[in-house]
């Protein structure tokens, strides 16, 4: 009995002595985002008492596996809302995969509007517009959700342009979106041109285009495509740039 | 002490490989095929992620029900059949049957989770080979760069370096749940309580990290209540620094010197054990 209590002591003293190091190790991993955040009531919830059991016991990444197979299966029988739902769950329990934002975002922004704009059982056409808005705009969410938790991700924020460029017709907003995106590290270089063009497209910002799209003709041969020609040769007329400083 | 420890530790791998644990792995093999034929319907990159899902969370869950349960069974078993006895009436001290045990146990978690590895690297590999034919047929036609590119997303979203520290991590937190379980038999009555209490610390020390910050955060006002966190905060291991594959999966990179703490911290834990176990079981009577 005495050992026991003696050992009980010891694991106490060295857990003291540990706390520190354990903080230390529990902060670095935090800076690098290798700790999850904490659970909440509310996904307590969603995913009933042993979803939430197994995500505080480390299973987080299998519960989301499995969640996403079920919001695969509801795509497969057009379940758009409670796709949704799904989708909150898996990037709620899963936040640092870019892959989930994105293609949870892609389903709303994309299936489900499409699918809600062409739903058979509305008949009136201004609550089908409302109802693809309402996607649309769910979609945009899921992204900037997506990236407020992935700061270093190009891919999302390019994505996102890529939303308010198609979906919502925001050019000015689309190219702010395509700008940050190229400035991320490991972006593409067509992230940049993609900023110029809808950049050229935003009332106002056809000067700060044209400097962009200039800047990146002249890097040389890889980044002069014909879009990229065709838009500065735009800017120049639009812009009255002098013959002698044109393109070719 | 090497002498006495290393058969002791070769004669627990011995046996319990012939209790025929390895039988699990066909169990992890079947969920990863399996799971890599239903996962086909996915795109590519869903179909890869939900692997690594899949796998890594079974290695951990096979890792760690098998530190539990192999070390929990031993000491009940050695005095059941009174080998226990004929081992230590030889030259052979209490600490060095210890290690020992858990040697042999630490070296078959080690076996397992190379085993289990390899079987997941050859089911990502052969799904990878087929997703990598389908993309060189379906892009027959582009540019040489295009179909780089294309290919090139396919190898990324598959193997990563960065699988390898995080299923390191898997292996030295199951080494860790060994080492604690050992503590927990010594003083247990049956290997029942044994594998409860386990497995309730299992569940303590995933919430470790939340007490801990109650306690130095003074969140709560009670006395009694302080005292348990603290204790709580105090006694067990903070499991939640050992699951890192949730971010491994999803392209994080484990930075080499978070690794090496980690690894470190779980090594620490695992002699920690040992030696508490061995101080309790050297006055336990026989």
């Amino acid at each position: 009995m005495i050992r026991k209590g003696v050992a009980i002591l010891i694991l106490l003293a060295i857990g003291a002595l540990l706390m520190p190091v354990e903080r230390r190790i529990d902060a670095d991993q935090r800076a690098v985002h290798l700790r999850k955040p904490t659970l909440n009531l509310e996904l307590r919830e969603r995913i009933g008492q042993m979803g939430f059991l197994a995500a505080l016991s480390g299973f987080r990444s299998p519960l989301a596996a499995i969640l996403w197979i079920e919001a695969h299966n509801a795509w497969e029988r057009t379940e758009w809302g409670r796709m949704a739902g799904l989708f909150d769950t898996v990037t709620t329990l899963q936040p640092r995969s870019p892959l989930y934002w994105d293609m949870a975002s892609w389903h709303m922004a994309y299936n489900a509007s499409v699918a809600a704009r062409e739903d058979p059982k509305q008949p009136s056409e201004i609550l089908r517009q409302r109802a693809e808005r309402q996607y649309i705009q769910l979609g945009k969410e899921i992204l900037e959700r997506g990236i407020r938790n992935n700061p270093d991700n190009a891919y999302l924020q390019n994505q996102l342009g890529i939303i308010l460029r198609d979906k919502l017709s925001d050019d000015c907003a689309a190219a702010n979106a395509f700008l940050k995106a190229s400035e991320l590290p490991g972006a593409p270089p067509f992230y940049a041109r993609a900023a110029g063009y809808s950049m050229a497209k935003c009332p106002g910002k056809e000067k700060q285009a044209y400097e962009l799209l200039k800047h990146l003709y002249d890097k040389g041969e890889d980044e002069r495509k014909p879009s990229l020609i065709s838009n500065i040769k735009d800017l120049e007329k639009k812009l009255d740039v002098p013959p002698a400083e044109r393109i070719p | 002490m090497l002498n006495s420890v290393l058969p002791i530790a070769k004669n627990t791998l011995t046996d319990l490989i012939r209790q025929k644990v390895f039988n699990i792995l066909l169990v992890f093999a079947l969920c990863a095929i399996g799971s890599s034929i239903f996962m086909a319907k996915l795109t590519f990159q869903e179909e890869f992620q939900m692997l690594k899902d899949v796998c890594l969370g079974a290695m951990s869950i096979f890792t760690s029900l098998l530190a539990i349960l192999a070390t929990a069974g031993f000491l009940p078993k050695d005095l059941e059949d009174r080998t226990i006895y004929t081992l230590l009436s030889k030259p052979v001290p209490r600490y060095a049957y210890l290690m020992g045990k858990l040697l042999g146990i630490i070296s078959l978690l080690f076996v397992f989770t190379v085993l289990m590895s390899a079987v997941f690297c050859v089911v990502l590999w052969t799904r990878e080979q087929t997703v990598l034919a389908e993309t060189r047929n379906a892009t027959a036609g582009m540019s040489a760069e295009e179909i780089k590119a294309a290919l090139k997303q396919i190898t990324d979203a598959t193997f990563n370096i960065n699988l390898l520290p995080g299923i390191a991590i898997i292996f030295i937190k199951a080494a860790l749940l060994a080492s604690m379980t050992l503590l927990i038999s010594t003083f247990a009555t049956s290997q029942l309580f044994t594998v409860m209490a386990a497995a309730a610390v299992y569940f303590i020390g995933h919430l470790q990290a939340t007490a801990r910050e109650a306690w130095v955060g003074d969140v709560t006002s009670q006395w009694w209540s302080k005292i348990l966190v603290a204790i709580v905060a105090l006694l067990f291991p903070d499991l939640q620094a050992f699951n890192l594959t949730d971010d491994v999966i999803a392209g994080a990179a484990i930075p080499l010197g978070i690794f090496l703490q980690t690894f470190g911290l779980g090594v620490f834990y695992v002699t920690l054990y040992y030696a508490v176990s061995a101080f309790i079981f050297s006055g336990r009577e026989l």
